[in-house]
């Protein structure tokens, strides 16, 4: 199972802040999974496409070609915008 | 080392007070505190919500202070984030540096505030006169934590 999480901007963009999500077969990066996300189809389509958008894969943040495992904690968030 | 993410504001002078704790070897104690403005982009700003990774901002923020112990010679060090909804005038961070001598102290404190602004999940919303939007991420932020990139770091 992942945990997968999405802050400020892109979880209204896809109207959810959090999900549980088996890993699905044959995805093993987050490139992966986020073509997987994608054909949800409405606003998912669009997360891939998000110029900016920033991976934290179990709470350190990593590139979009990182490899993901079955227990992970994803989330996906715009650039970010404290201090 | 102390990293603390909040909801209520934090007074800069006990905080100072309690990090040098009297401890003679400190010559050096410097701190930089970041405040709500009211204008932002040309608008009005009346109100800002903060929202953060609870988990991993904490590390995130642990991870930068370890560094900056790493990377200077520094006695203790401090950072304080609020977060939640905060108004123009705010204190919205604390950092505070201990060290020997004020280079150090200088340094890491710019230093820790320069990671923070680009590597620790928070996110500001701001209300205007226009409505809410979010703050986008400015690449003088970037440019600045840039600067303190090392060879193979």
């Amino acid at each position: 199972m992942l945990t997968i999480l999405y802050f400020a901007s892109v979880r209204e963009r896809v109207g959810r802040a959090a999900e549980e999500l088996a890993l699905p077969a044959g995805v093993a990066d987050v490139a992966g999974l986020l073509r997987h996300l994608g054909e949800r189809g409405g606003a998912w389509e669009g997360l891939a496409r998000i110029g900016n958008l920033r991976c934290a894969v179990n709470q350190q943040m990593v590139a979009l070609d990182s490899p993901i495992a079955d227990g992970d904690e994803l989330a996906f968030f715009p650039p970010v915008t404290g201090g | 080392m102390q990293v603390r993410i909040q909801e209520a504001d934090f007074d800069v002078g006990s905080e100072l007070a309690a990090l040098r704790r009297a401890d003679p070897r400190i010559g050096a104690l410097a701190s930089f505190v970041g405040l709500v403005r009211d204008v932002s982009g040309g608008a009005g700003v009346s109100e800002m919500r903060l929202e953060h990774y609870p988990g991993m901002t904490e590390k995130a923020l642990a991870a930068i202070v370890g560094e900056a112990l790493q990377r200077w010679s520094l006695i203790d060090a401090l950072v304080i984030h609020r977060v939640g909804r905060l108004l123009p005038t705010d204190q919205i961070v604390l950092v505070a540096v201990a060290a020997a001598h004020r280079a150090d102290a200088f340094a890491a404190c710019e230093f820790i505030m320069d990671y923070l602004k680009t590597r620790a999940p928070f996110w500001k919303r701001e209300l205007t006169a226009q409505g809410s939007r979010w703050v986008e991420a400015r690449d003088d932020d970037d440019r600045a934590a840039e600067r303190w990139r090392q060879p193979g770091g």
